[in-house]
């Protein structure tokens, strides 16, 4: 072994390239990772309880989906029903989505595009996963304890009566401590981007997947404390009746509206956020283009972090606000589309003539481009005040949201993990499997939920564990759908554990992307990088030449790691 | 780890992943400020909750501000702006590295607090001890509900009232005012004990020796933290004892 090492040494092979001191060989024991300060390695940690949260919110999806095979309901109790879609929405949302890409690929990529060692802050980066897991700890103690019936939104008077158990108490203490590990975040990625950037690298230098996050830290860091005061409110409420919240004590269950859409519409940015930051990285590198309308698209991030904040009402046309507040709310909420709308019209300018390869992370960025439209498009029935308020509370509303908030998001997920995967790991993965689970998702995704629109426009009610017969066929089709979906992420589960184990060694630049992050061997040295490399721009791929499939591509300016 | 040996004096603190000891301040200075933002919004919902309130039932305010004792709150406020001043004073000592006022300016500081917090005691108890609390339990609304109180209790609640609000109407759900007052004075109060633990922690470290004109950032820090304390402060105390 020792003399293997020094032959090593002394001369420099290809082996001993390929078997180079990096983040994971660098420290050994459970012990070097949970307390690592290593952005690499708690991205992954928080990787992987990112992933566990999302199997566990899709057994919940399969149970629902499962169940309302039947109109009668095929698989569970009614009051067991209602816990299982409060804790899909709870745990897919507080546990998968919120965090999904920053905190896990985010917290991988970011020091890195910046050319950084690390974040600026790598205790509080600590901290926050720790916090991560306290809540998702939590909101599996709330499942044994009888669970959660209230719907993940928690709405008082429900919520908050004294016959509801410990559930919502518990659920409220997650919430509060998973929202601080968000903010930690946010403020850590906006502190490291605003502080760190290396010489050379102005604001609009960066790659759009830095303003992405910077534009999610904005919402992270102003809109998850009004969730926190809500939800110490909530629980204060329960324990001690301060008639903030509860009729009965003279309080005001729509102040509590008002107080969780106020973060809970701009959260939804901050799912969207980054994951359309990552498209805008895939769509250049796999177009090899630049990408098309840099500054537009970089400045929609940011416009869309500020007028997301001004739209919370239109979950609430018909809570009882005023006329005038409903009319305000709904126009506001056509006018955070310019901003999104930019951006897709960027991205396919940017693949309009460009050498497009669909390699897996492109083929999710197609479906991501398919899913938004329809998601961003069906949403402007929910944002008109006539339509909604015959809406509100179908099943089009479920689809829609789920259009947004899983088919985009989850989509943008999977193509980043893709496409850092050999980053990340220093393996491929099989191109042509993980591109035929790449379709199954997608496919599965729209069987599961189109026909979610047409029982929603039939009025069929969200929430309900039992349901009319005439809905039936189109029930079934969705229960088809989310089965077919399920066999996509599995399969691509199967894919990522193969590459794993029989993985071929990854390149360091195996897509010829032109961003710091691959300027690092793969994967990368415990300081990522010795010193800065130079800058040459996110999207200037003169710079970089392909050598061959196993190779990747190199700078053709000499700088290699 | 770097096999380099240990560098010294301040540049000890310098983390492996800045160049400059500038570039760590700076770095701590941009998340110290968002952190603030985000205390301002915590703190928003609360003020939100005030003045939605205030609009609907400005009969509550007008009848619960008689109930807290406006020099109390002033001595209070004077008490905070005094130690926002020392707080400033150590920053400055700290950069320096004048020790001895460092230390003294600190110690100053987390005295001022602690008599912040001692006012607020007395405060709290007097009200306590009368009835006069949050929401549904506070001891005025629940005067004519029957047998919720007992005698001794109705006499306590009675006889400790303001003069100025015997010949007043008694507003519906009067309680939510001190709820409000409760959980706002509350959660400041509670910034107000964890600034005190991060002086205490100053403290050591200025007696260890470890800040100095290159490395003052905690002291830097933690002064930021404890001005937006002092202001919420400001905020709080025209709100809730001086406008009725
Ligand atoms: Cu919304």
């Amino acid at each position: 072994m020792v003399a293997a090492t020094r032959t090593a040494e002394l001369h420099p092979s290809h082996e001993a390239t390929s078997a180079h001191d990096n983040y994971l060989t660098h420290a050994h024991g459970w012990k070097s990772w949970i307390f690592s300060l290593d952005h690499k390695r708690i991205g992954i940690m928080y990787l992987c309880a990112i992933l566990l949260s999302l199997l566990l919110g899709g057994v919940f999806a399969l149970v629902i989906r499962i169940h309302l095979w039947a109109p009668e309901g095929a698989l569970v109790s009614n009051p067991t029903y209602n816990n299982f879609f409060t804790l899909h929405g709870a745990v897919m949302i507080f546990l998968f989505i919120i965090p999904g890409i920053p905190a896990a690929l985010g917290n991988f990529v970011l020091p890195m595009q910046l050319g950084a060692k690390d974040l600026a802050f790598p205790r509080l980066n600590l901290l926050s996963f720790y916090l991560y897991s306290i809540g998702a700890v939590l909101f599996i103690i709330v499942l044994a304890v009888g669970g959660l019936d209230t719907g993940w939104t928690l709405y008082p008077p429900y919520s908050l009566e004294g016959t509801r158990g410990l559930g919502v108490l518990l659920a409220l203490t997650a919430t509060f401590i998973v929202g601080f590990s968000s903010i930690l975040t946010g403020l850590n990625f906006m502190a490291t981007v605003h502080s760190m950037r290396p010489k050379g690298m102005g604001w609009f230098d960066m790659p759009l997947f830095l303003w992405a996050l910077f534009a999610t830290g904005i919402i992270q860091v102003v809109a998850t404390p009004v969730l926190g005061i809500t939800v110490a409110l909530g629980f204060l409420e329960r324990m001690f009746h301060l008639g903030i919240f509860m009729p009965e004590y003279g309080g005001d269950p729509v102040l509590f509206q008002h107080f969780f859409w106020f973060y809970s519409h701009p959260a939804v940015y901050v799912m969207i956020l980054p994951a359309m930051g990552i498209v805008s990285e895939v769509v250049s590198v796999f177009s090899r283009k630049a990408i098309f309308g840099y500054r537009f698209i970089a400045m929609s991030s940011i416009a869309i972090a500020v007028v997301g904040f001004l739209v919370w009402g239109h979950h609430m046309f018909t809570s009882g606000q005023s006329k005038w507040t409903n009319i305000i709310f709904s126009f506001l909420t056509f006018f955070v589309a310019v901003p999104s709308a930019i951006k897709v019209f960027n991205w396919l300018a940017t693949m309009y003539k460009g050498d497009i390869r669909l390699k897996t992370p492109m083929v999710y960025v197609l479906g991501f481009f398919a899913l938004f439209g329809v998601g961003g498009l069906t949403g402007i029935f929910l944002g008109s005040l006539a339509t909604d308020v015959a809406l509100h509370d179908t099943y089009f509303v479920v689809a829609h949201f789920h259009f947004v908030m899983v088919g985009s998001v989850l989509t943008a997920f999977l193509a980043g993990l893709h496409y850092w995967w050999p980053k990340i790991t220093g393996k491929m993965y099989d191109e042509r499997w993980a591109r035929i689970a790449a379709i199954l998702v997608m496919v599965g995704f729209f069987i599961t939920f189109l026909p979610q629109f047409l029982s929603g426009l039939q009025g069929m009610p969200r929430r309900y564990a039992t349901y009319l017969p005439v809905f039936k066929p189109l029930h079934q089709l969705s229960t088809i759908g989310a089965i077919v979906l399920a066999s996509g992420m599995f399969l691509d589960a199967w894919v990522l554990w193969v590459s794993l184990r029989r993985g071929k060694q990854a390149p360091a630049n195996p897509w010829g992307a032109a961003s710091l992050e691959w300027a690092t061997p793969s994967p990368p040295t415990h300081h990522n990088f010795e010193q800065t490399p130079p800058i040459t721009g996110p999207y200037n791929y003169d710079v970089l030449e392909e050598v061959s499939e196993e190779a990747g591509w190199v700078r053709n300016d000499g700088w290699n790691p | 780890m770097s096999s380099h040996a240990k560098p010294s004096g301040e540049r000890r603190f310098l983390q492996v992943h800045f160049e400059t000891m500038g570039a760590q301040l700076a770095a701590s200075k941009s998340g110290m400020w968002l952190f603030l933002a985000s205390e301002l919004l915590f703190f928003g919902g609360l003020f939100t909750a005030y003045a939605v309130y205030r609009a609907n039932h400005p009969d509550m305010y007008h009848y619960g501000q008689y109930f807290l004792d406006w020099r109390m709150g002033a001595i209070n406020t004077a008490v905070l702006i005094s130690s926002s001043l020392s707080a400033a004073w150590s920053v400055r000592a700290a950069q320096l590295g004048d020790t001895k006022t460092l230390k003294a300016t600190l110690w100053l500081t987390l005295l001022l607090a602690g008599a912040f917090l001692v006012v607020k005691y007395f405060e709290y108890a007097h009200k306590i001890e009368a009835g006069y609390i949050w929401g549904g339990e506070h001891c005025v609304d629940n005067l004519k509900v029957a047998g919720k109180l007992t005698e001794h209790q109705i006499e306590h609640c009675l006889s400790a009232l303001p003069p100025e609000v015997a010949h007043l109407p008694i507003p519906e759900h009067m309680g939510r005012f001190f709820s409000i007052y409760f959980v706002m004075t509350g959660l400041h109060g509670l910034h107000v004990l964890i600034g005190m633990a991060l002086y205490v922690w100053l403290l050591r470290r200025a007696g260890r020796g470890d800040f100095g004109p290159k490395y003052f950032g905690p002291v830097d820090m933690v002064a930021l933290y404890w001005h937006i304390v002092d202001m919420i402060w400001i905020f709080l105390f025209p709100l809730l004892y001086l406008i009725g």
